[in-house]
């Protein structure tokens, strides 16, 4: 077992080997979702707490069910209904959560770098669900586990993340679990969408969708997140759905045996054709069932972690990597 | 801490002929084969299994149903053991529900790997009854539990090892108590 982390922060600088000790574990724990009794009693006397400073539906009902299905205790704190909007610090919340003796925080927060402040912070163990533009690593996880699962390997697959890089953790977090299994990435999206000197993490950028389809063997399409509309990062939605729209006819320029993957929620009709969307190829129901088996392993391996691995520091980021 | 080979207790004829007597007590103690199902605990479990299923294969002329549990999440010690041990997959290739589950391990000690097999199986739906078949007893139990099959009773201290070498996993059929040896001052 490679994987002896205390907290899952990030995917940034993880090792080949402690990637797939977690995609291993969470095939194990697939199976118990096919069970009659979809619960083992790994975690029992455990108590998780699913923090949430930013909404999210689909991530805090997919932890909290893996939590569920591990027989943990779980408690849910969202900001909108809490004190945070009561104006409340970060560091008082979390003291006030650690005061009701949680062992595991799930945090969701819109600051890069928060789930590190609580590492530092508290005696239980951290899970990064999303912070700000910097990790989302469970959701790359669960989207290796899914590529492994279905193309049978990771390494040497072609695989090209489309949208809005710039502001997804999701690309920033598969850009790095991908390269440490040894797949080969390629980013594309509006150039007013693509942060800065990327190619220095290694991989490849291009600025023409077509350019980056040809031979893909998973499409990652991004949610575009309709807020930076505003920001005037794009011109409208119907040019964006027509220049990096997933349609049927692009994805004939991928690999004969492409899969199409996407976070959700979808905006159908803009990055992702509703024909893509519901079409043989797409994965995207996969995922979300993955999903649970990929936090149990994570939930579960980070209880034997003892180091702290909250050394590093996320550099402070705006709109860059 | 050097380890030394205090006795080898069985060879490799003497387990053939072990998995054979556990064999004929298996189908003659539930008076044939009838919903029988045999279920190896990894890992050294699961070559026993399937030699006890040819046994009885030659007695019988039947093929019993074979599976395999993972005890790695029922364990009782997880809170307390790091890093966490590698999770392997259970297989059950039957319906668990109103079978005579036979579990087979090497070595019954504190009873702790039965009380988590049992645990894994009941999540699968409710046997009828489930029975242990053990290569080796060597006492020391912890937990209320006994063995309906057992190899070999070997009274043993808490101090020593009993190895058992299964020749698909260790490359040779042998049982050996092994002990500690003396710190030299």
């Amino acid at each position: 077992m490679s994987f002896r982390r205390r907290h899952l922060l990030g995917l940034e600088g993880m090792s080949r080997d402690e990637v797939l000790d977690i995609l291993a574990t969470a095939r194990s724990f697939r199976q118990v979702l096919d069970r009659p009794i979809k619960r083992v009693p790994a975690l029992q006397g455990v108590t998780a707490c699913n923090a949430f400073f930013e909404p999210s539906t689909r991530t805090r009902l997919s932890f909290e069910l893996a939590e569920k299905r591990l027989s943990a205790d779980t408690i849910n704190f969202a900001s909108g209904g809490s004190s945070v909007s009561k104006g409340e610090t970060l560091r008082d919340t979390v003291r006030n959560i650690e005061a009701m003796r949680v062992d595991v925080v799930v945090i969701r927060h819109g600051a890069s770098g928060a789930p590190h402040f609580l590492a530092r912070n508290i005696d239980g163990h951290v899970i990064n669900a999303g912070d700000g533009f910097h990790e989302h690593p469970t959701q790359a996880l669960l989207d290796l586990y899914t590529i492994q699962e279905e193309l049978g390997r990771l390494e040497g697959l072609k695989v090209t993340i489309v949208g809005d890089i710039a502001h997804s953790r999701v690309a920033r977090s598969n850009l790095w679990g991908l390269q440490a299994v040894g797949a080969e990435v390629t980013l594309v999206g509006p150039t007013t969408l693509l942060p800065a000197e990327i190619e220095k993490a290694g991989v490849r950028v291009k600025s023409r969708l077509e350019e980056a389809l040809d031979g893909a063997d998973v499409v990652n399409v991004l949610r575009l997140q309709l807020e930076r509309m505003r920001g005037g990062f794009l011109p409208s939605l119907r040019e964006y759905a027509a220049t990096w729209g997933i349609t049927r006819e692009r994805l004939a320029l991928c690999s004969p045996n492409v899969r199409v993957m996407h976070p959700g929620p979808i905006n159908r009709g803009v990055e992702i054709s509703d024909e893509v969307a519901d079409s043989r190829e797409s994965l995207v129901l996969d995922q979300v069932t993955n999903g649970v088996a990929v936090r149990m392993a994570v939930l579960y391996l980070v209880r034997g972690g003892r180091g702290n691995g909250a050394e590093r520091i996320p550099a402070q980021e705006g709109s860059g990597a | 801490m050097n380890l030394r080979r205090k006795a080898v207790i069985a060879n490799e004829e003497e387990i053939r002929r072990v998995v054979q007597r556990i064999a004929h007590e298996i189908v003659e103690r539930n008076k044939g084969t009838t919903d029988l199902a045999l279920v190896g605990i990894r890992r050294r479990g699961v070559p026993l299994a399937e030699r006890v299923q040819e046994a009885i294969r030659g007695i019988e002329g039947v093929a019993l149903p074979l599976g395999v549990v993972d005890i790695t999440l029922y364990r009782d010690d997880l809170r307390t053991i790091s890093p966490q041990p590698l999770v392997h997959s259970t297989e059950l290739p039957f319906e668990v529900e109103d079978r005579v589950l036979i579990l087979v391990d090497d070595v019954l000690f504190t009873g702790r790997t039965v009380r988590a097999a049992i645990g894994a199986l009941m999540d699968y739906g409710r046997p009828r009854a489930i029975q242990l078949a053990v290569l080796v007893d060597r006492g020391h139990r912890e937990l209320p539990i006994r063995a309906d099959y057992v190899g070999k009773n070997v009274p043993t201290s808490r101090k020593e090892i009993v190895e058992v070498e299964i020749v698909e996993e260790d490359g040779v059929d042998r049982i050996s108590i092994i002990e500690p040896e003396e710190e030299e001052r």
